[in-house]
């Protein structure tokens, strides 16, 4: 594609609504609605799953029935009913596909309609894609050329039963199935997500990618990824997420364990688009997630970026616990409210090892009658002789009724540490736009344009195949914010 | 192509132009001249479209349009060009990307084809001729760091880049030694066609010498208070604004 084209549809794009709020029509299989024991038996049972994944998320579900939903986040939102939801949907059929040609065409369609073919001759080049569709993996590509390299890239509920060495030994390794709240709850429903191990030395050949979508309704989704980057290994995997626009809240309470062993490094980006409700602040999904990586092993590296432009309510603080010695950890987010979504998001960087480093770049804006919320927490223990970090904060506001807020916690029990902290607050200026407009430019894609330029350094850090779409979905997210 | 009749504008409540009256034809140079708080710069503003200038009165014609009915970007797109006083800064957003995102814009408002990166830059390049603005100015934010001089060179390329019919610089000399003046003044000179109308707002004389007027217009209190040709920025030089404007005491 030509620049000049290239261009010409980003403009375009940037005079759409939001434009993944199809839904697709297709034949549905439920558990019954609302949560006890038997529906645990009843996905673990879907999933044609061993006892021990069984006794796992029994053990959680009996521990989630003891705890009591955290309130301490910025976030203001009804009572979650959570027997008010189905906690399985899937495609008819869908377990038993075994090859892209058995898969329904009206999945197929659907993934080319959010820009996702996942057919042979169209499949994304250099892109391994894993297609969730509610509680199921519909189809995973480039499995065989990733399988020569000896990287294992399949659905969560596949690995269980063919990986059941692997996932037993990482599985709830990072994130404990008791860490919080929406973590259990995840460890107890979990449907379906995906599993990655990279074997010694291997640098992964490609892309890896999951595109998460929720379709049915009143249903939540439950995505659990696990990653495994061995010694010297090295991968970037890539998630993106959309849903219909449904006048009902929806819950997405995924858990994301990332593990880094000696000198691996794994870079985990985000480009999140879950329907955000409307301009009233009616629906939209509740996203309450739970992500973190841990660099186990000395010298490994964890990278988290995240573009945050959907979902009614965010709650999401992408972690590392630097373990092992001279591991790095790393956060780059971009956090975009508008009209009345909710956003509380950060990371903690747990500093173990010697001269452990982190580096937190955020960056928020708010809109509308948004609220935006960086709550985010460095830690540094005894042991960690040496260790830094560098957290910068920078809040954008557009109008007079959002807000911004930045809670950064600092624990630092090594008199060796370095910790840094910077904070800015801004507003889109009126001679800023006013220039942009006497050069020409109209007043949506001055502000797409001012906010780019604002978050450039956490777009700098997204795989190039997503950079532009990102960019695009920054100026589509602020649509209607000014004037 | 510029008719401004009887001209009232109001800023915050407060009137600023109070029937202000003027004509040029392209292939002009008219020079508005004033002191400080005379109303030269919100005149450059509500030709330009901006918000806040409220419009009681009169009318404004540009080339056969309603010029006030027109959005600000659309004045753009037909050709109206504000070199302003206080280039502002867009922290993030390089001054290639910038200058490609604005020419583009104005080249899809006239329907014509949009041009690549490559090709903006060659363009960039060509048109800014001695303005001296180097590669690692382009790649820079919009603004970010720059010197006075350095911002007004940059806005005199993007006068040179968007061809407009009728440019407006405002104070484009403050803030400019002599020799950034010279400069800049020679950018603005190599401008002038008969098809273009320039309108220099300036507070001195001295950026007259470089660019010639063909009328100097004088503004006080928000109306025209004295007209003339280029000898009348002179007769200024010389005696101060004083004999043509009530200097309250």
């Amino acid at each position: 594609m030509s620049a000049a084209s290239d261009t010409k549809d980003q403009v375009s794009a940037l005079a759409e609504k939001y434009k993944y709020g199809f839904i697709t029509d297709i034949e549905m299989e439920r558990a019954p609605k609302g949560l006890n024991e038997d529906i645990v038996r009843f996905i673990s049972a879907r999933k044609n799953e061993p006892d021990w994944m069984l006794d796992w998320r029994m053990g959680a579900y009996r521990r989630w029935c003891e705890m009591t939903e955290p309130g301490w986040a910025r976030l203001r939102y009804p009572k979650i009913d959570y027997q008010n939801a189905y906690y399985y949907a899937a495609p008819k059929k869908a377990e038993q596909y075994k090859s892209l040609d058995e898969v329904d065409p009206k999945l197929i369609e659907t993934y080319n309609k959010l820009g996702i073919p996942l057919s042979e001759q169209k499949k994304l080049a250099g892109v391994a894609v894993d297609a969730v569709f509610d509680s199921i993996s519909v189809a995973t590509t480039f499995k065989e050329k990733l399988n020569e390299a000896g990287v294992i890239f399949c659905p969560i509920s596949e690995a269980i039963r063919d990986h059941a060495d692997l996932v037993r030994k990482y599985l709830g390794s990072v994130v404990p199935v008791t860490d919080n709240y929406f973590a259990t709850l995840n460890s107890a429903v979990f449907s379906d997500g995906t599993f990655v191990y990279v074997p010694k030395g291997v640098h992964c050949p490609m892309e890896l990618s999951t595109y998460f979508r929720i379709n049915a309704s009143q249903t939540g989704q439950f995505e659990r990824t696990l990653i495994v980057a061995d010694e010297g290994s090295y991968v970037s995997y890539l998630e993106g997420c959309t849903a219909p626009m449904r006048d009902e809240n929806q819950l997405h309470a995924a858990v994301v364990e990332l593990v880094a062993l000696e000198g691996a490094e794994i870079k985990y980006s985000t480009v999140q688009n879950w329907y955000p409700g409307d301009e009233e602040g009616k629906g939209g999904i509740y996203n309450f997630v739970t992500k973190r990586g841990d660099c186990r092993g000395h010298r490994s590296k964890i990278s988290w970026t995240q573009v945050e432009t959907g979902s009614a309510i965010t709650w999401k603080y992408p972690s590392c616990i630097l373990r092992g010695d001279d591991t790095v950890g790393e956060f780059y987010s971009i956090a975009i409210t508008n009209h009345y979504q909710q956003a509380d998001t950060g990371t903690k960087m747990i500093h173990l090892g010697k001269n452990t480093r982190s580096r937190i770049i955020s960056k928020g804006i708010s809109a509308g009658k948004a609220q935006n919320t960086y709550r985010g927490l460095v830690s540094v223990h005894p042991r960690a002789v040496n260790a830094r970090n560098y957290t910068q904060c920078d809040s954008l506001l557009i109008g007079g009724k959002c807000g911004a807020h930045t809670v950064p916690y600092i624990e630092s029990r090594n008199p060796t540490a370095q910790v840094e902290h910077e904070a800015t607050t801004s507003k889109i200026a009126e001679d800023q736009l006013f220039y942009c407009l006497q050069r020409g430019i109209n007043q949506e894609e001055a502000v797409a344009l001012i906010v780019n330029g604002f978050c450039r350094e956490v777009l700098q850090q997204l795989p190039m195949e997503f950079a532009v779409e990102a960019q695009k979905l920054v100026g589509i997210s602020l649509e209607g914010s000014v004037g | 192509m510029l008719e401004i009749k009887d001209l009232h504008v109001t800023v915050g409540g407060k009137k600023i132009l109070k029937g202000l009256t003027l004509s040029m034809k392209a292939g002009e140079v008219h020079a508005i001249m004033g002191p400080n708080g005379s109303g030269k710069s919100t005149l450059s503003y509500v030709l330009a479209g901006r918000e806040g200038y409220e419009v009681t009165g009169g009318s404004v014609s540009y080339d056969g349009h309603n010029l006030l009915a027109m959005k600000p970007e659309e004045r753009a797109a037909k050709g109206i060009f504000l070199a302003m006083q206080y280039p502002v800064e867009i922290p993030g957003v390089t001054t290639l990307t910038f200058l490609k995102t604005a020419l583009n814009a104005q080249r899809r408002a006239r329907e014509e084809s949009e041009l690549d990166a490559m090709n903006v830059l060659k363009l960039v390049r060509q048109k800014a001729g001695a303005l001296q603005i180097s590669e690692e100015m382009l790649k820079r934010a919009l603004n970010v760091g720059f010197s006075g001089g350095e911002k007004k060179r940059l806005e005199t390329v993007q006068l040179a880049l968007f061809e407009p019919k009728l440019a407006i610089l405002d104070e484009t000399d403050s803030g400019l030694d002599i020799d950034a003046l010279k400069l800049v003044a020679e950018g603005v000179n190599a401008m002038r066609s008969p098809k273009r109308g320039l309108l220099v707002i300036t507070h001195y004389q001295r950026l007259l010498n470089y660019i010639e007027p063909d009328r100097v217009h004088v503004v006080a209190d928000g109306r025209i208070v004295a007209e003339g040709g280029k000898e009348l920025a002179q007769e200024l030089e010389a005696k101060g604004y004083a004999d043509l404007v009530k200097v309250p005491a």
